[in-house]
């Protein structure tokens, strides 16, 4: 393979941003989480929420923290190796990504700090305000974020200049753009569910060493409840993103689905080989007629094959075959575990079924290799555009050097390998111990200043204390 | 009535990186005097002090990123490529260093070691690059049809080498300068004597990279009345209250070390700090490429910019209104005891 400026980009930007988008996605699901536990604290006065609260603040601290450094090499990328793409699109998403800075950033990293190290600073219903705003706030970078990324994959709102540049002319068509309410409802429903099946895992995993720890049997019925409801809308969210695919990016469903041939009652491929350079299938096991039924809901539409796309127009499939497939299978497994872990809560002996915990805890990470998997999906799918129909990923790219982006590549490599191995450690640590270890457990001295130093007892009004 | 969009929108950005840089600045600075703490304890307290607010510190560097590619996205463009490695560089150690913050609470013993030398590297590296970028930037950038032509180590050399050290000077004299705001006992003693050398660096090196400027582009020489063997003193009088500026911050922040006040050393650092971005502006104005492309030319469409603007004029005092509140929040003096709480 020949290793180029363009394709070292590609891989450097692919990297950076699955890396970055692990964060979000567990980030935006826990700060609503801890919105929920502080808000039920608050209400019912049960020390269980508040232990929860303050367990779970310690692992969005971390994780919160890994987003945000990872998201701010985002806002630079995009210059230092695709200037092209910039000078092109700002025109029309500039003001898209502007207020996501404005309406979203400052928002989260102002509250929190106060939502961290505020415990004793301010009263409690102020510091849940803070709490709610920082989760507000992750909500509406989603917001923005997604609103420019839909306009990539179908522009709408703009005009093209005679000097070829890009002009919005109607603001409300650029955010708002065709796909963007499916795909902004897939990608939160995404993160909720990410975070659920990790908070059950992780209270899965408590509960597999102490079956009577109450605050970990809590937790996980409210994760059960979360992906139980969440998996089976999110199969719905999935196949409504799938049919505006059919209808604004036919190229990228027939990668999806590897179909070659244009013609109506497409057989669907539960796994194939797809294989660019013969434009065929090597091989295939497929259900007649039921490709068409899936993604047009009618079994004898008819379907754009990638054939009917020039080869230089077509995305490459065999990536975007497999990640759906991946994607899929591990929302299915979800509901399955959703389905399982609804009928342990309705029959008790939650904390009794070993075999459900153990599943529980190996679903863990099921939502973040679904939302990566997804999120190949939807970028390699748009391949070769980077504005579908407008600009080619192969003319975005910035005037740098081989030598430049390797350096670079890796270098962010060997940086992200020791953040995010150290970073996933002290989560699994922390999460291993539980709820309930004591501070002194944890192993560090606290500096003073960092309120969760306090013992988690501590209330912040005086009123109740941990028994 | 028309606005003059692009006008106010180089106004608003060149706040953004002013506000960045001296917030963002105090806590690099924090890092940068790390390695010369007494104690792990005191390590702690200075880390303690800027921990609430460093995350918000930081958004205006991303504010500056993306109000650049949003407002003037030809200069975004021509700028990032031209400087890739010290941007890439200075992105990577602000990942270490923000990381840092959580990971050094949840390290054990090793852990806890490797990043207290991870948050001193990085905000070390961090200033460098920074400095590098804007040596590099200072020293103008070859452009063609309004892309980038030059070669990828062109931002590299003497005088941006000098504009870095001056950083990380000025960035360890705010960070001082907090810490004997913000702290008391002996490692308030121990910021003050930090100050005094910064203070002392700071001087000597803002006047040297004032000077050299002057010889690197003879475009910003001629502004300031430089022609070549002495100064048009005509022509530098007019810009004189901006030297004047510095001359004062620098004389406010002395007086208060020495009357060994607890706010106004930060107060004269940050005036120091304003009348060298003044006196870069003067030299610029109205280039966002220095000489090469003017804000006008790298402007976005003016619909996006007026768009931009509403948000801006609703959000803006927002932000500066709540950011102040946090800062409010954590006010007063952070002890080695629980003071915090």
């Amino acid at each position: 393979m020949h290793l180029d400026a363009l394709l070292l980009s590609r891989l450097q930007f692919a990297f950076t941003i699955a890396f970055h988008i692990i964060f979000p996605s567990f980030t935006i699901g826990l700060a609503s989480f801890l919105a929920v536990l502080e808000g039920l604290w608050l209400a019912t006065k049960n020390e269980a929420f508040k232990i929860l609260y303050l367990f779970w603040i310690k692992i969005f601290a971390i994780s919160f923290g890994m987003g945000v450094v990872t998201g701010v090499v985002m806002s630079y990328e995009i210059g230092t190796n695709w200037s092209v793409f910039s000078a092109a699109a700002a025109p029309v998403i500039g003001p898209l990504l502007a207020f996501e800075v404005l309406t979203a950033f400052f928002l989260e990293a102002s509250f929190l700090g106060v939502m961290l190290f505020g415990w004793k600073k301010v009263g409690p219903r102020l510091h849940f305000t803070a709490t709610a705003l920082v989760a507000f706030g992750t909500a509406v970078s989603a917001f923005w974020i997604i609103s420019a990324n839909s306009w990539m994959q179908h522009p709408a709102g703009y005009v093209r200049l005679a000097s070829g540049a890009l002009r919005a002319v109607d603001w409300l068509a650029v955010i708002f753009s065709p796909t963007f309410p499916v795909r902004l409802l897939h990608m939160v429903l995404a993160a909720y569910l990410t975070t659920a099946l990790v908070v059950g895992a992780a209270s899965a995993w408590r509960l597999l060493k102490d079956p009577d720890e109450g605050e970990s049997g809590l937790a996980l019925k409210m994760a059960i409840g979360m992906f139980a409801i969440v998996a089976p809308l999110q199969l719905l969210a999935g196949d409504m993103s799938g049919k505006l695919a059919l209808r604004y990016q036919p190229a990228k469903l027939a990668a999806i689905e590897a179909f070659w041939e244009t013609r109506s009652g497409q057989a669907f491929h539960i796994v194939a080989w797809p294989d660019r350079d013969t434009a065929s299938n090597r091989w295939e096991v497929s259900i007649p007629r039921l490709g068409s039924l899936i993604t047009a809901g009618d079994a004898n539409a008819e379907i754009k094959g990638l054939k009917a796309f020039a080869p230089q127009d077509r995305p490459p499939v065999f990536l975007v075959f497999w990640a759906f497939r991946v994607m899929v299978g591990l929302g299915v497994a979800m509901i399955g575990l959703g389905l399982w872990g609804g009928f342990r809560v309705w029959r008790g002996g939650l904390a009794g079924d070993r075999w459900f915990l153990r599943a529980t805890v190996a679903m863990g990470p099921a939502g973040f290799v679904a939302v990566v998997a997804g999120w190949v999906v939807a970028e390699v799918g748009r391949q070769p555009w980077v504005i579908y129909g407008l600009l080619r990923t192969t003319d975005a790219v910035s005037p740098v050097t081989r030598g430049e982006v390797s350096v670079s590549l890796l270098a962010f490599m060997t940086i992200y390998a020791v953040i995010f191995g150290v970073g996933v450690l002290y989560i699994l640590r922390l999460m291993g111990e539980g709820p309930l270890a004591p501070v002194a457990a944890l192993g560090t001295v606290r500096p003073p200043g960092y309120a969760l130093g306090a013992a988690p007892g501590d209330p912040p009004t005086g009123s109740g204390t941990r028994s | 009535m028309s606005l003059d969009l692009p006008l106010i929108w180089a106004a608003i950005l060149a706040i953004a990186v002013l506000l960045y840089v001296m917030l963002d600045g105090f806590d690099l600075g924090i890092g940068i005097l790390f390695p010369f703490a007494g104690s792990p304890s005191e390590r702690d307290v200075m880390m303690s002090t800027v921990a609430p607010v460093w995350d918000g510190n930081e958004t205006w560097l991303v504010l500056g990123g993306g109000g650049l590619f949003a407002a003037f996205p030809f200069a975004y463009a021509a700028l990032m490529p031209a400087l890739y490695a010290p941007i890439i560089l200075m992105l990577l150690a602000l990942i270490l260093r923000g990381v840092a913050f959580e990971f050094r609470l949840r390290g054990r013993a090793r852990g806890k070691r490797f990043w207290t030398i991870a948050f001193a590297a990085g905000s070390i590296i961090a200033t460098l690059a920074q400095g590098l970028v804007l040596g590099g930037f200072i020293q103008g950038v070859t452009l063609k049809d309004g892309h980038f032509a030059g070669d990828p180590l062109d931002w590299l050399s003497p005088y941006s080498m000098l504009v870095a050290v001056g950083l990380v000077a000025g960035y360890a004299l705010i960070g001082a300068a907090w810490l004997i705001w913000r702290t008391e006992g002996e490692l308030h003693a121990r910021a003050r004597r930090w100050a005094w050398i910064a203070l002392a660096a700071v001087t000597v090196l803002l006047a040297a990279v004032s000077f050299a400027t002057l010889l690197v582009h003879p475009e910003v020489g001629a502004r300031w009345g430089w022609t070549g063997d002495g100064f048009d003193l005509a022509q530098l009088a007019r810009l004189s209250p901006i030297p004047l500026l510095g001359a004062a911050g620098l004389g406010v922040a002395a007086l208060g070390l020495r009357r060994h006040a607890h706010g106004w050393p930060f107060f004269g650092a940050i005036i120091m700090f304003l009348s060298g971005y003044l006196g870069l502006a003067a030299g610029f104005f109205p280039y966002v490429v220095p000489y090469a492309l003017t804000f006008r030319e790298a402007a976005n469409a003016d619909n996006a910019l007026g768009l931009m603007l509403v948000g801006v004029v609703i959000l803006l005092p927002a932000i500066i209104g709540y950011s102040i509140w946090v800062y409010w929040i954590f006010r007063g003096k952070v002890g080695a005891d629980a003071g915090y709480h």
